[in-house]
């Protein structure tokens, strides 16, 4: 693992521009060598064209070399930028005419014709000389000619090709950067499609991924479906042994109840019999939570296999409210149904009735005596709203309360699992709805279930 | 730098007689530098563009010096810091300085368009080599208007003509060499007049104004390859003599300016040829200018002599030992 992160599409981009800036200036460099090459040729032609009329004109008179200088043999070497010429006629080593230091001896007809590059006259000249052996009587007499021109027309092609190629080079750069940061951008587009679409699944959904995906990324998805399938292998085993064992907790307590209520009956010892009430209090709190275990597991069973049904809140509602009244006529409290009508919907009957009894349940465990439990079922939105008249939800809970194991700071000794709002919610969220909880202004607090 | 000048020109230079200064004249501004402005133009005709110069730009004095055009390379080359402006009608010599490095380029009067030469050589008239007939050594004669008329009018009545030809000494002046070399160049109908004026026993002049002088006095009747601005600028001539710019070719120079590289006042010197060149182009604006502008000259089919580097050719010491060869045996018998 790296230090610092990396990303994949940044470094793609600037992998593609630096390869693309590399090609620009390697496509400058290349026109410009190339360009010059082409323009020194051109040059080297026409001195040499040039140096071929000078040394056609030449005749050997009585040993002495006489050249009639053809007109044109300057007049082609006009540029655009009005090059300087120079010119030297050698007879031997013996300057005959032109300019004296343009080219020295000694001079050798076995050259052929000679290219130079060479400061003259304060300037920068080509120089083309070429040597022949004129026959004349006894021995041949050595002809040389050179001819030598600046290079300011060579330069000014140069730049404007350098300038041209400059320019092509740069809007090729520009060009293929725009198209660097495009296919960086559509390389990585599947990646963080993925990404977005397993970011976006709720917490119990590990269904494997199953989408197309550039074959690049299909090693990462197998691994991944591969992990999340054994992920949830993993899970359903833990569910299904929490089950069992609230299950099997269960039965035994109900059994360890019934006996400590007896001996109840029997004992007359006051501290005899607060201990026993606590035990009772304690094996009802363990055989509570050990109920919400199963009931969660359930949910969490029948929420990934929602069974959809036509059914109505108020019915189910009101046979909860017929079911826990004797509960809470113990408890000295009211429970009241509010609701005009059957209010149908789609969803799984054993689960909703599972989230609105731990709303109820809640709603008399944290109730005053003497209070009201409120139980209300909505028809737009459809939503079923359960109010108490108790302390309320500690505001800077609220968000964590609905997790699993989790209570309120203001729970005291109340018995409880904390796992009655994790149910509602699971319940809610599996129907593709929400819990809400809300404090009311004049004490109570309300939790509405939306389906 | 310096070095390699001298060493060029020496041989031109020893080729020629000693080159000395035929007239010098100071035309005062006001005060501050003065510009130093070697010329192979007369100084009565050029005093004109000098004075309206001056005028211009208050605080140049001008010293005005003449010199025949073959001398001005040898001067140059004797001092080349003696002088900051040559002036000239030689453009073959003028486009030798240039090209032997002794110009100073001036991009800035380059981009007023007109005939320069590598920034450096500016080209600011437009004269045609003329025949300048005397007016009453024709009278009841046709008047030639081509080479070949003129050849036919000599064969026809050569003792009228006799002794009453001139012409350039091409080996003295450096305007009539090049009027010569580029006649040569354009027609082989040159050979022949000139063997016609040896024959004649044709006169040999320095310079235009001496021939356009004896022109007006009677004592030449033909005067070829004269520079026709010149008549035109001194009007007591006009009706003595008549200038027929030839109708088969007229060659036709450019008369150039420059400034030395050599030069401490740049800023002047290049006042000075922009003057020139401005001048030149809008000669409706400058009624002073008493020179025929690049402008000036229409549809007329002149061929002007280009500044390029085949200006150079006869430059070329055996290529003038030829031409001069040629050019003796046909004129001098």
């Amino acid at each position: 693992m790296r230090g610092s992160a990396t990303s994949l599409r940044r470094r793609l981009t600037w992998t593609l521009i630096g390869g693309a800036a590399l090609l620009a200036v390697l496509f400058f460099l290349v026109v410009r060598t190339y360009a010059q090459q082409i323009a020194q040729q051109g040059q080297d032609r026409i001195l040499e064209a040039s140096l071929t009329s000078l040394m056609d004109a030449a005749v050997v008179r009585d040993g002495q070399i006489e050249v009639d200088v053809p007109y044109a043999a300057f007049a082609m070497l006009d540029t655009a930028a009005d090059d300087r010429v120079f010119y030297a006629v050698h007879q031997g080593d013996a300057l005959l005419t032109g300019y004296d230091g343009l080219a020295e001896g000694p001079f050798d007809p076995s050259v052929g014709l000679d290219f130079q590059t060479q400061a003259f006259g304060g300037a920068e000249v080509r120089l083309a000389t070429l040597t022949r052996a004129l026959p004349a009587g006894p021995a041949p007499v050595l002809l040389t000619v050179s001819v030598a021109q600046t290079r300011d027309s060579l330069a000014g092609t140069l730049w404007a090709i350098s300038v041209n190629a400059a320019l092509f080079g740069g809007a090729f750069f520009v060009l293929a950067a725009g198209m660097a940061l495009w296919t960086s951008r559509s390389t990585v587009r599947p990646l963080s499609q993925m990404a977005e679409a397993v970011a976006r699944r709720g917490p119990r959904d590990l269904r494997p991924v199953v989408r197309p995906v550039p074959t690049e990324l299909s090693p990462l998805v197998t691994s991944l479906n591969s992990l999340m399938t054994r992920l949830s292998a993993s899970l359903t085993q833990s569910e299904t042994f929490i089950a069992e064992a609230a299950h099997r907790v269960r039965t035994p307590l109900a059994t360890v109840r019934t006996h400590a209520e007896a001996t109840l009956m029997r004992v007359d010892k006051d501290e005899n019999r607060a201990a026993l009430r606590s035990m009772i209090r304690a094996i009802d709190e363990s055989s509570r939570a050990a109920g919400q275990l199963l009931d969660h597991a359930m949910v969490t069973f029948r929420g990934d296999q929602l069974e959809r049904r036509q059914i109505d809140l108020v019915g189910i509602c009101r046979e909860l409210v017929d079911r826990l009244t004797p509960v809470a006529e113990m408890k000295d409290l009211e429970l009241v149904l509010l609701a005009d009508g059957p209010v149908e919907v789609q969803g799984d009957p054993i689960l909703i009735q599972n989230a609105v009894r731990n709303l109820i349940d809640n709603a008399l465990k944290y109730s005053p005596p003497e209070g009201t439990v409120r139980i209300e079922v909505r028809r737009d939105p459809v939503a079923i709203v359960v109010c108490d008249e108790g302390g309320g939800f500690p505001a800077e809970q609220m968000t964590e309360l609905s997790q699993r194991f989790q209570r309120g700071a203001n729970a005291g000794d109340t018995v409880g699992s904390g796992l009655g709002l994790t149910i509602a919610q699971d319940v809610a969220e599996a129907h593709g709805g929400r819990l809400e909880l809300a404090n009311l202004d004049g004490g109570g607090a309300c939790a509405t279930l939306y389906l | 730098m310096r070095n390699f000048v001298s060493v060029i020109l020496c041989l031109w230079a020893s080729a020629l007689a000693a080159a000395e200064l035929e007239d010098r004249q100071m035309f005062h501004g006001e005060d501050g530098v003065t510009l130093r402005v070697l010329s192979s133009t007369d100084t009565d005709i050029f005093a004109p563009i000098v004075e309206g110069f001056i005028t211009r730009n208050p605080s140049v004095s001008v010293d005005y010096a003449v010199a025949g055009s073959a001398d001005i390379l040898t001067l140059i080359a004797e001092c080349g810091d003696c002088f900051d402006v040559v002036i000239s009608s030689a453009m073959d010599l003028q486009l030798k300085l240039a090209n032997d490095g002794l110009a100073r380029r001036l991009p800035g009067l380059a981009q007023q368009g007109g005939s320069q030469w590598r920034q450096s050589v500016f080209g600011f008239t437009l004269e045609p080599a003329t025949v300048v007939l005397n007016r009453a050594a024709f009278e009841g004669r046709p008047l030639p208007t081509t080479r070949q008329e003129l050849i036919e009018a000599l064969r026809a009545d050569p003792e009228h003509f006799r002794g009453r030809l001139g012409t350039y000494d091409v080996r003295l002046s450096g305007l009539g060499y090049l009027f010569a070399t580029q006649d040569a160049r354009a027609s082989e109908t040159f050979w022949r007049l000139m063997e016609v004026f040896g024959n004649l026993d044709a006169q040999l002049y320095c310079c235009s104004g001496d021939m356009i002088d004896d022109l007006a006095s009677g004592e030449l009747f033909v005067a070829y390859n004269v520079l026709g601005s010149y008549a035109q600028t001194r009007p007591e001539t006009l009706d003595k003599v008549t200038i027929i710019t030839p109708e088969d070719f007229a060659t036709t120079m450019m008369r150039t300016a420059l400034v030395l590289d050599s030069t401490d006042v740049g800023g002047a010197a290049e006042a000075m040829v922009s003057y020139l060149t401005s001048g030149a182009w809008s000669a409706q604006d400058r009624p002073g200018f008493p020179l025929p502008s690049i402008g000036d000259e229409d549809a007329q089919v002149l061929n002007v002599v280009s500044l390029d580097p085949g200006l150079l050719v006869y430059l070329d010491r055996l290529k003038r030992e030829l031409f001069l060869e040629a050019w003796s045996s046909a004129l001098l018998r």
